[in-house]
């Protein structure tokens, strides 16, 4: 039987969809079969993440009427065999779909996947009730702003009273720069505020954008910090020790990029 | 107060300070809803403890939560109707 996870945050635009992107492919990569579940009807958007918005025919509304098999609704992936999408539709609202069916359509999906991930929509609505509704376990993505730290406690407070306990923490785009200036808030401090187990951080990163705006997940790029990251939350979802990456000793100085740039590595 | 901490310290106090400040003051107020599901178990359990030393006006019992300011409180009016000469 499949593990259910649901990326869940509060506030919006905070790498929900980007961080279920690269888990599912991490997943996949590592061999498992991996079913991703976008749940932010209206506003889809795991499927431009993915690279994969040309192939879609049905979605979960679809499924869950019954106006096609679940089977027709999966999209396979362009890399790996093991992985696929069932995106949401986009022509209707939240309310299109209930907790019920989502537990149902969840049970079938366990069957056949050894991972089941569900990108929930941002707020606390609707939306996020069907998210909730069939997942096992929880991972709440934040970033080091005040707003997204709060909507991070909030969602945790509720996560809790569905049952869902335990949630863990992933930290985005820390910028390791202004933390040391002491004008970011560092990983001590937002665990110190949410008290939840930390699952990983991810560094801000433009390869994020350079793939993201290729379709593709940077948890395949070998030579980025944030693929890096990506790769080790990964691992740890699988049940590997890792130690979360020291940022200060990675950041690139000037002159090691300039000496890297002509050629003097 | 923060900006006085703030020119007091200087270029010490650093911006992350006031982040964690503020996001501490606000969850404070953010986590003070708590259920009424919660409210009415810790009214139980608030009756059970009580009784032991008093009788007490069950009906007319009042707890919640009031949140002013930078404080969170636990009000709770407890109309005694008698004395217990022991515990128990």
């Amino acid at each position: 039987m499949g593990q259910v996870l649901v990326v869940t945050s509060g506030k919006g635009g905070v790498g929900k969809t980007t961080t279920t992107a690269n888990i599912g492919t991490g997943l996949a990569a590592a061999g498992h079969k991996v079913a991703l579940l976008d749940t932010d009807i209206g506003l889809r958007n795991l499927d431009v993440v993915l690279g994969l918005e040309n192939r879609i025919v049905f979605d979960i509304v679809d499924v869950v009427n019954g106006n096609c098999r679940l089977r027709q609704a999966l999209i396979r992936d362009k890399r790996f065999e093991g992985l696929h999408l069932l995106p949401a539709a986009q022509t209707k609202d939240k309310t299109a779909v209930n907790p019920d069916q989502m537990l149902g359509l969840i049970a079938e999906l366990k069957k056949e996947f050894d991972y089941i991930i569900i990108d929930c929509p941002a707020g606390i609505e609707q939306g996020f009730r069907n998210a909730i509704a069939g997942a096992e376990k929880a991972i709440v993505v934040t970033t080091p702003e005040v707003s997204a730290v709060r909507d991070a406690d909030r969602i945790i407070g509720l996560l809790e009273a569905s049952d869902l306990r335990e949630p863990k923490l992933i930290i985005n785009r820390i910028r390791p720069k202004m933390v040391r200036q002491g004008d970011m808030m560092s990983i001590e401090d937002i665990l110190d505020i949410l008290a939840v187990d930390l699952l990983g951080i991810i560094p801000e990163d433009d390869m994020i954008v350079i793939t993201t705006n290729r379709g593709e997940a940077v948890v395949l790029d070998q030579n980025s910090r944030s693929g890096q990251a990506y790769r080790n939350i990964v691992r740890r979802i699988l049940g590997e020790e890792v130690p979360i990456i020291n940022l200060d000793e990675e950041e690139e100085g000037f002159f090691k990029k300039l000496r890297r740039i002509i050629g003097l590595k | 107060m923060l900006e006085f901490i703030t020119r007091l310290f200087g270029k010490e106090y650093k911006s992350k300070n006031i982040a964690k400040e503020r996001l501490r003051l606000v969850l404070v107020h953010d986590r003070a809803s708590i259920s009424p599901q919660m409210l009415e178990s810790l009214k139980l359990d608030l009756i059970k403890v009580i009784s032991n030393y008093m009788e007490i006006d069950e009906e007319n019992l009042d707890v919640s939560l009031d949140s002013s300011g930078n404080t969170v409180a636990l009000v709770a009016n407890i109309p005694v109707t008698g004395m217990k000469r022991t515990a128990g």
